[in-house]
């Protein structure tokens, strides 16, 4: 086996490419000089705002016998604003953003009792949730140094969006003051802030807490489109309710007529709005539409690009191997046939599992057998523990099953150990040989194998991959897939 | 070989009903141990145990007069000098766990090479316990203490659990690593390996578990 072969076009490649045409929001780490965090003084050094984040999470009274910092002789206001710059919004035992959670434990004070606060201040002049809603975006969370409102300053798209739902909420607000209803102006304007807010933090808040909006926004509007088509029914039955008692209201009033005038000014404003802002509100839904498909398709092809990889291309690269064994070539030529087939016309994908091994510990097992026929390494596989099969152990399964034709094909170690543990959180596959080792750092970027096929696979499902090596040693792969919410056990989050 | 070898070569006795394997095993260990025996059955196996008195004793798991059990089950509370360390292709857990509880310090695979052999009948010669990765699986499986069932009532629970560290040991051993590279990666000694593997075996021999006999009744179902 060449030796160049293995850093060839199926190496192990250790750098994390992102893959082609990889969309999604802006990585923290690009985020420009806005990120700082809410208050922090120019020029406190970087430790300082780690040391706050990380004590942030339990009640912490605060320590007298630290020395003040430097900075703080100079503005009256910053032993205010250093406790502001320290805060941080809770991860643990949140509702909406963590923001009362984290409050109470700098302050010391009982969660509910800010709880109760926040509702009151909402409840009375509807400013408790814009200052709730301001503080979600630029209070970080526990763990993080940037606040959203920086991440969301760069997102134009973001913006444009809670422009158009400011500008929708204006609307009504300036209709309702006309009609004079006081109730709702009053609370009017805290909601357009708070509305802007929220599409900002939606857009742009960690995978965390967009679980968590979609929790509480879960209730109101119904994520998923199952959901929706169930509630609709619902929704008309409401609207025919309301209009039914509007139009009683209208027709029972003392002047119909002279309500009516002032109707009519109505219709024509509202029509007149629409004429000026409706197609650009048209124009920002149909581009987010497309954004989001462009996405899926992104993805998509990612996910058939490794796919052909580890089918097709390696057949290819087998093929050219045993080139001088026509019997073999055949063999090989008719399995890919079959599988290519398979996946193109009965939609199984190549390396999927389905309804080949019925669980994770056969699977494993199944690439046991399947890489010692191909390739004549011996696989010690050892499993422990055993679970059914769903979409994200089928990646674990394709990724361990490429980190382990790689260490046959490449390592040129006789035994390659291949050991899966399936726990209550998460299950793990570890690949191992003693062969020949490689230095991460020498291997070109752009090679696909292992980054493509077995990182990027595990984390577009959420899991994550490690490859140790060292030159003359061996390498190891370690997979780590965590389990969907429905197999394990109700978690402490939720 | 990283162990020092106790008072010269071991003495080694082969039972394994194949003829071809012994003499295949005889060839691979070579000048490194002394050969004084061979056996194909339970009968003849303990007869000519007793007889020749080895160190270490390769035992095959399935015999075709039974288990390889029987022959440790027989033999190691009358012969304390002899030890036994289990070798075979493929078997079903249980049945290596049988092998283990019945008195062996130790299980390996024969897809094993002559070297790891000769480490690893020395390792049990000087009354180390020997886990193949297969083993140490097994072992995983079988205290896995996180199962779906409740914590069951035990007569002494010290036993009937592995300590985290206990199975960090194991998971790495499962893993593929060697008792050095399980030390480098651990931050421990060697010997500190050697002695939770053996705690380990220990815990394997004396548990009563309910869910150890019972994991074992289950897997024979499957």
């Amino acid at each position: 086996m060449p030796v160049a072969g293995y850093f060839g076009d199926d190496g192990y490649v250790d750098e994390p490419t992102q893959s082609p045409d990889s969309p999604g929001p802006p990585l923290p780490g690009q985020a420009p000089s806005w990120g700082q965090p809410f208050g922090l003084p120019n020029g406190q050094p970087p430790g300082q705002q780690s040391a706050g984040q990380q004590s942030a999470g339990q009640p912490q009274p605060p320590k007298a016998d630290q020395p003040p910092p430097a900075w703080s002789h100079q503005h009256r206001g910053a032993d205010w604003s250093a406790r502001v710059s320290s805060l941080r919004r809770a991860n643990d035992g949140r509702i909406a953003g963590g923001i009362a959670a984290g409050i109470a434990a700098r302050t010391g004070m009982h969660v509910g009792i800010v709880r109760t606060i926040f509702i009151i201040l909402a409840l009375i002049t509807g400013f408790g949730l814009a200052v709730y809603v301001v503080a979600w975006l630029f209070i970080p969370a526990v763990g993080e140094n940037n606040n959203i409102a920086s991440r969301a300053i760069t997102d134009l798209r973001g913006i444009a969006i809670a422009a158009v739902a400011a500008s929708m909420l204006v609307v009504v607000l300036v209709l309702v003051t006309i009609l004079g209803i006081g109730l709702f102006g009053k609370f009017g304007w805290p909601i357009v802030i708070a509305a802007a807010g929220l599409v900002l933090i939606w857009r742009n808040a960690s995978a965390d807490e967009q679980a968590s909006l979609q929790r509480l926004a879960d209730p109101l509007v119904g994520s998923s489109a199952g959901k929706m088509r169930s509630k609709l029914g619902l929704r008309l039955l409401i609207a025919g309710v309301l209009l039914i008692i509007g139009l009683t209201v209208l027709a029972s009033a003392h002047h119909p007529l002279l309500i009516l005038r002032p109707l009519g000014g109505l219709v024509l404003v509202l029509a007149a709005i629409g004429v000026v802002l409706g197609p650009w509100w048209l124009r920002i839904v149909r581009d987010l539409v497309v954004e989001r498909q462009a996405r899926i398709r992104a993805e998509e092809r990612a996910d058939i690009a490794s796919r052909v990889h580890d089918s097709v291309l390696q057949t290819l690269a087998l093929i050219q191997r045993r080139a001088d064994s026509p019997q073999q070539v055949i063999q090989l030529a008719r399995a890919q046939e079959r599988e290519l087939r398979s996946w193109l016309f009965d939609g199984r994908a190549p390396g999927s599992m389905d309804g080949v091994a019925a669980t994770f510990a056969a699977a494993v097992r199944r690439i046991q057998q399947d890489v010692e026929e191909q390739h004549g390494v011996a696989i010690e596989a050892v499993t422990v523990g055993d679970s059914e099969i769903d979409d994200d152990l089928n990646a674990l399964l394709a990724a361990a099953r490429e980190a382990t034709v790689n260490a046959a094909k490449w390592s040129g170690a006789q035994v390659v150990s291949l050991f899966a543990e399936v726990e209550l959180s998460e299950v793990s596959v570890f690949v191992r040989d003693r062969g020949r080792g490689f230095d991460p750092a020498a291997v070109p970027s752009d090679r696909k194998g292992l980054a493509e096929s077995v990182r990027a696979r595990m984390e577009r499902r959420g899991g994550s991959a490690t490859i140790r090596s060292v030159l003359g040693e061996g390498t190891e792969v370690s997979l780590t897939m965590p389990r969907t919410a429905g197999q394990r056990e109700p978690s402490r989050a939720t | 070989m990283s162990a020092a070898a106790p008072a010269g070569r071991p003495r080694v006795f082969i039972v394994d009903d194949h003829g071809l394997f012994r003499s295949g095993v005889r060839s691979e260990l070579g000048e490194h141990v002394e050969v004084i025996g061979e056996a194909d059955d339970v009968m003849p196996a303990i007869e000519g145990i007793a007889r020749a008195l080895p160190d270490v004793v390769l035992l095959d798991v399935h015999l075709p007069g039974g288990g390889g059990q029987l022959v440790v089950a027989e033999l190691a509370p009358v012969l304390p000098q002899t030890r036994f360390l289990a070798l075979s292709a493929s078997d079903a857990p249980e049945d290596v766990i049988a092998v283990i509880r019945a008195g062996a310090r130790g299980y390996v695979t024969k897809t094993i090479s002559g070297a790891e052999l000769v480490d690893a009948i020395r390792r049990v010669a000087a009354g180390d316990a020997v886990f193949s990765p297969r083993l140490a699986g097994f072992v995983l499986d079988a205290f896995a203490s996180q199962g779906a069932s409740a914590p069951e009532p035990s007569f002494d629970p010290e036993l009937d659990q592995l300590t985290p560290r206990e199975r960090e040991v194991l998971r790495l051993i499962a893993r593929g690593y060697t008792y050095k590279e399980i030390a480098r990666e651990l931050y421990i000694s060697a010997k500190t390996v050697e002695s939770h593997v053996s705690s380990v075996l220990r815990k394997l021999q004396l548990s009563t578990r309910h869910q150890l006999t019972r994991w074992a009744a289950e897997r024979r179902l499957a």
